[in-house]
């Protein structure tokens, strides 16, 4: 008889027991134990079915194949750069796989991309979970201009994505702002109103906090229409 | 030029914050609170500048004064930027940064203040006076420490009680605090002020902090006198930039002043 | 013979305690940890880019302590700054407390940095230190195998005592001072210190309490960083 010990939405801390007995199967950060199953980290129980799955509130980010993140170069070999992305080791864009036009055969690596430039970029190999190698060739992906820097907790940013993108284009069109959201919690913005800037920031924040309330969507789009007025809001 | 510094700057210079303040605008939250460590400090205390906290101790020895000031006690403050508060710092040794804070800003601004009278430390001239060790040390460095910094110094020396001194065993007894305060006849207040282009800017975010051309800090005294100034940054400030700042850090001394005047 | 306790408490009895996480906004995950009137402040900064070279683990982080007290924490003279042998002494055995929970070999290469800090102190400091550090390593959102709680026990002129203060270590009929951590639900041991003399049957009693009051404080941990979350429901 499996006995459940927490509830559905209940907070739980790392080596918390979630249940005991074989009548269910841990998810996300939970894990089983002999017959026990356990939290790893700070998370969120979820209850569906037969499934006890544990969301982490908070996490650092593990680089998977076809992320975009954002990063910034820290340094410039001969061959390539390495990009600082808040890991825990520097990520390596080479030249080869800067734009696809210079086929690595630029002399000068800092005439295309500096120390100090801030660039979208995307994952295409991992190695043990943070070795990286990045590759800037897809559409979309670049040298980003002028504009703000936030970081938010990495589990979050599905949220502030929203499905198919349907929450960050919220904002997007309520603010009127240019804002891109990297996988790895990097978020630049960049809006031609500086106050509108300060008003997606704040939303971003607000998703962060209340990431795992029933209802999201709903209390966003009525915090941008205390802001921005309810006509501008979709 | 990174963007966010890039940034920082042409919205300065329209007179625009990242946090929508104004140029000379300080945090709106700015609180002190005393004895945060009452049970070990003979004075404590802790300050906030918004998300930016410092907190400060001090403690009292006795030893012999020095031979040219026989008949005077002694004041020492240590600043240390620990690694606890920003991923700026690192372990070891005090930094130029945290040795600037002490001496330009703590330490200069009571000395020439004349903040505590060091007569008043005497024991026995010329053989035992007070030493007053005021260290400070930051919680959280969410910009201007050097303005939080300077305040709970002065906070943390307004809840200060001596400890009682036993003359005979010429010893401290640490156990037993006095209702002695120290003898403060000022409360001296640095402000900070950064120039980014053109704008001078008060209270500074660590993204301005990072886009500044230069910085002056200016210690005023609650008589509208300056006790004490230091200039940072690469950059150059104009004789009017120097002005201006000093009209600003009175106004905002004066401000600050208030919290801890009672 | 110590009968009754300087401060009244019943011998299993630990000081009141009260923590809190977050208290840090630029660090990864921060927690105090206060008891009685020792306070103690942890950040962890990282999984981050690790120097000196030398020191990188090629399957997971390296997991650095920093244990310090601040110069006007000590009931006495001021202490000098600087990291003194003890110091050092408490950062790694810091270490040696937390590694078994941490599970970093996601992070190669890589340190995770705990800086802790003593605002005051009256004993059981690296207790305290341990306890917070644990708490901001959970807030920071780091895979552990469970939380780590600290406290001291011993023997106090005859009577086996939880959560020694400053008076007790310092009594005349003499101390023994034993700092244990352990992982609270599972009772697995990670830092064991002994200073003093206690027979095998009184270790045995003062393991025991041990385990009590741990899970009394992993009960205060937990409220702490669920407090942190209260909005998120």
């Amino acid at each position: 008889m499996t006995k459940v010990l927490v509830e559905d939405k209940a907070i739980v801390v790392p080596g918390q027991v979630l249940a005991d007995g074989m009548g269910f199967l841990p998810a996300g950060a939970a894990y089983r134990d002999n017959d026990k199953i356990i939290a790893l980290q700070l998370g969120m129980v979820n209850i569906s079915g037969r499934l006890i799955k544990l969301i982490p509130l908070k996490g650092l980010y593990v680089p998977k194949i076809n992320d975009m993140i954002l990063g910034t170069v820290e340094d410039i070999t001969m061959t390539g750069w390495f990009v600082d992305y808040g890991g825990s080791k520097y990520a390596m864009l080479s030249g080869r796989n800067y734009g696809g036009r210079d086929d690595g055969r630029i002399d000068d690596l800092s005439t295309v991309l500096n120390n100090g430039d801030v660039i979208s970029a995307q994952v295409f190999k991992v190695i043990k979970n943070n070795t990286v190698d990045l590759t800037m060739g897809g559409p979309g992906l670049r040298k980003l201009t002028n504009g703000r820097l936030i970081t938010v907790s990495p589990p979050k940013v599905p949220r502030i994505i929203g499905k198919q993108g349907s929450m960050i284009s919220m904002i997007k069109d309520a603010t009127n702002c240019r804002i891109i959201v990297g996988q790895n919690g990097i978020i630049w913005i960049y809006g031609p109103d500086p106050e509108m800037e300060i008003v997606a920031i704040e939303t971003i924040q607000k998703i962060e906090e209340l990431a795992h309330t029933t209802g999201l969507t709903d209390l966003i789009k009525e915090f941008l229409e205390k802001r921005v007025g309810k006509k501008n809001v979709q | 030029m990174n963007i966010v510094t890039s940034h920082v700057r042409t919205l300065i210079e329209k007179g625009i914050r990242f946090d929508g303040r104004k140029l000379d605008e300080y945090r709106k939250d700015v609180t002190v609170e005393y004895g945060i460590s009452k049970k070990s400090a003979e004075g404590s205390a802790r300050v906030k500048i918004g998300t930016t906290e410092v907190v400060a101790g001090v403690k009292f020895e006795v030893g012999k004064p020095y031979a040219d000031t026989a008949d005077q006690g002694s004041i020492i403050a240590g600043v240390e930027l620990l690694p606890l508060s920003s991923s700026h710092y690192e372990s070891g040794p005090p930094s130029i940064k945290a040795i600037e804070l002490a001496r330009a800003i703590v330490d200069r601004g009571i000395r020439e203040s004349e903040a505590i009278d060091l007569k008043k430390l005497c024991i026995k001239k010329g053989e035992k006076s007070w030493t007053v060790l005021i260290d400070n040390y930051t919680i959280n460095d969410a910009g201007n420490i050097a303005d939080a910094i300077g305040l709970c110094a002065m906070a943390a020396l307004k809840d200060a009680r001596f400890p009682k001194y036993d003359e005979k065993a010429e010893r401290v007894i640490y156990e037993e605090r006095t209702d002695k305060k120290v003898p403060l006849n000022e409360l001296p207040i640095p402000i900070t002020v950064i120039k980014i282009g053109t704008q001078l800017v008060v209270d500074p975010s660590p993204d301005e902090e990072a886009a500044m051309d230069a910085r002056l800090t200016v210690t005023t005294t609650s008589d509208g006198k300056v006790c004490a100034m230091q200039k940072g940054g690469a950059g150059t400030l104009t004789a009017d930039d120097v002005a201006k700042v000093i009209e600003l850090s009175l106004k905002k001394g004066k401000e600050l002043r208030k919290l801890i005047e009672k | 013979m110590y009968n009754e306790r300087f401060d009244g408490r019943k011998s299993d009895e630990t000081r009141p305690i009260t923590a809190k996480v977050g208290i840090i906004p630029n660090a990864k995950g921060s927690a105090m940890f206060k008891i009685g009137n020792t306070v103690a402040m942890a950040a962890v900064y990282g999984p981050r880019i690790l120097y000196p070279k030398f020191l990188k683990s090629p399957d997971k982080a390296l997991l650095r302590c920093n244990y310090n007290m601040m110069s006007f924490s000590g009931s006495g003279e001021r202490v000098r700054p600087g990291s003194s042998r003890r110091d050092r002494e408490i950062s790694h055995i810091t270490e040696k407390a937390l590694e078994p929970v941490l599970i970093v070999d996601d992070f190669p290469g890589s340190v995770v940095d705990v800086y802790i800090e003593l605002l005051q102190t009256d004993a059981g400091t690296r207790c305290a230190g341990i306890c917070a550090a644990s708490m901001a390593l959970a807030h920071a959102g780091f895979k552990m195998r469970g939380l780590v709680s600290a406290i001291s026990v011993g023997v106090v002129g005859g009577k086996l005592v939880v959560d020694l203060n400053n008076q007790e270590e310092h009594h005349e009929e003499g101390h023994t001072d034993c700092p244990v951590g352990m992982i609270a639900r599972t009772g697995e041991i990670t830092l064991l210190q002994m200073d003093g003399f206690a027979t095998p049957d009184q270790i045995k009693k003062m393991v025991e309490s041990a385990k009590k009051a741990c899970e009394q404080i992993e009960e205060i941990q937990r409220k702490a960083l669920l407090e942190a979350y209260e909005v998120a429901k």
